[in-house]
């Protein structure tokens, strides 16, 4: 059976790659030093898991995807995908891959989530755009696994429930660990924290609710799915920031993960949104004792 | 269905650079071309085969869009992703050089200030 040697949930911004890399250094932001350090110190707790395959949860920003037909949950299966897409790398700066796929996974992914109760559209034409490129670029930016992406809504309301992305998280776990494979398998999900776009609180020295932003790590490294289901709804979330339910994706990598502490946690406090950087371990922690630097700071809720 | 083919509308504009730019030159010229040519055919991918008759847009959504007015689509529940990118594609270049970086998304911001405390119009359709 396969093995899935790392669950990593993370937050995805989409100027990290511009901010860090293409920004000469006396004109970048001042935080953009430490923003690299700890991307580059989350990217070991990837490497360490020596994966093969990545398993990829990410929402497209209707870049490929419109109200003529969206889908709640996708799966692509494909040999390749592309990426970029053309505004992206306009407003962005982001490069763009071609990344190779795992065709045999992806269809074992959808049959066995069809079987769980899970009826994914498939894609077989999917350009993956900046929600699985900016981890591919902060965690493996050789980019040289192949990939299986899966897409999620959380843009078009109405969206499922908090519940049903944490219930799909287990059912890809279920699925994962059945897959008859001696591969070692990563899946990395990123969502958002609290987060405004196109409203009055875009764009500030913060994100727009930091209290919520550190409730909701805390709730994430401790597991606590029965605190994330008790108070987190689509009505919730949306008064942190009108795109906050990007939270949903979180989730459902907490569902990956199971109700589990995190073996690394860290984040760091940046102008418009909070970067969360987070890792599991489902098959045990592959790091040198020394070498666990981020282990889980707050035993107790904020 | 209008607040359907506001969101058309800047999705299909935003992805292409060459409708962008008109978009940004001459916007009643823009928006008059896409209702002839773009709305009246199904779906949002440019296929120019298959029609469909749902797509039309209000007097006062054709006024915000050749306006530029983006707190008016705000207001109205365009997607708040495809009005914030498309604006910054028109404008970001020209107000960075002018008064610098984020300049354009801080007076996006604090025109639509009057709205923090509040819930905000629906994105749903």
């Amino acid at each position: 059976m396969a093995t899935l040697s790392a669950v990593l949930a993370t937050t995805h911004h989409p100027f990290f790659y511009k901010a860090t890399e293409l920004t000469p250094p006396e004109e970048q932001i001042p935080d953009a030093p430490e923003w690299k350090q700890r991307v580059e110190s989350y990217r070991e707790t990837l490497t360490a898991a020596e994966p093969e395959l990545l398993v990829m949860v990410g929402s497209d920003h209707f870049h490929q995807f419109f109200y003529d037909n969206y889908p709640t949950f996708l799966i692509g299966k494909q040999p390749r995908y592309d990426a970029t897409f053309y505004n992206e790398e306009r407003e962005f700066s982001i490069p763009t891959f071609q990344l190779e796929g795992h065709e045999e996974l992806s269809g074992y992914l959808l049959q066995g989530l069809m079987d769980r109760g899970f009826d994914f559209s498939v894609s077989h034409e999917l350009k993956i755009d900046h929600s699985i490129i900016c981890p591919i670029i902060t965690t493996r930016p050789q980019a040289d696994l192949p990939i299986v992406p899966i897409y999620t809504n959380i843009f078009a309301p109405p969206l499922p429930s908090p519940k049903r992305f944490y219930d799909l998280g287990r059912a890809i776990r279920e699925v994962i660990d059945e897959y008859p494979s001696d591969k070692r398998i990563a899946a990395i999900g990123t969502g958002h924290l609290s987060l405004e776009l196109g409203g009055p609180r875009m764009f500030e020295e913060h994100g727009p609710d930091p209290e919520w932003d550190v409730q909701a790590i805390d709730w994430l490294a401790h597991g606590d799915i029965e605190a994330i289901l008790e108070n987190v709804t689509w009505e919730s979330m949306s008064t942190t920031g009108n795109a906050t339910p990007g939270f949903l994706d979180l989730v459902l990598m907490l569902g990956i993960a199971g109700p589990e502490k995190a073996d690394y946690i860290d984040d760091l406090d940046l102008f418009h949104t909070r970067e969360m950087y987070m890792t599991w371990y489902p098959a045990g922690d592959p790091r040198p004792a020394s070498g666990r630097k981020h282990d889980l700071r707050r035993e107790t809720p904020a | 269905m209008s607040k359907y083919a506001v969101n058309k509308f800047l999705f299909q504009v935003d992805r292409d650079p060459g409708l962008l730019a008109a978009y940004k030159a001459d916007p009643e010229a823009m928006v008059a071309r896409w209702e002839r040519d773009y709305a009246p055919y199904l779906g949002a991918w440019n296929q120019t085969v298959e029609r469909s008759t749902v797509v039309q847009l209000t007097d006062d959504e054709r006024r915000a869009l050749v306006e530029h007015d983006y707190v008016a689509l705000f207001e109205m529940g365009a997607h708040y992703f495809l009005t914030l990118t498309i604006f910054i594609g028109i404008y970001e270049e020209d107000y960075v050089a002018r008064v610098g970086p984020l300049s354009f998304q801080k007076e996006y911001r604090e025109k639509l200030a009057h709205w923090i405390g509040r819930p905000y119009p629906s994105v749903a359709l």
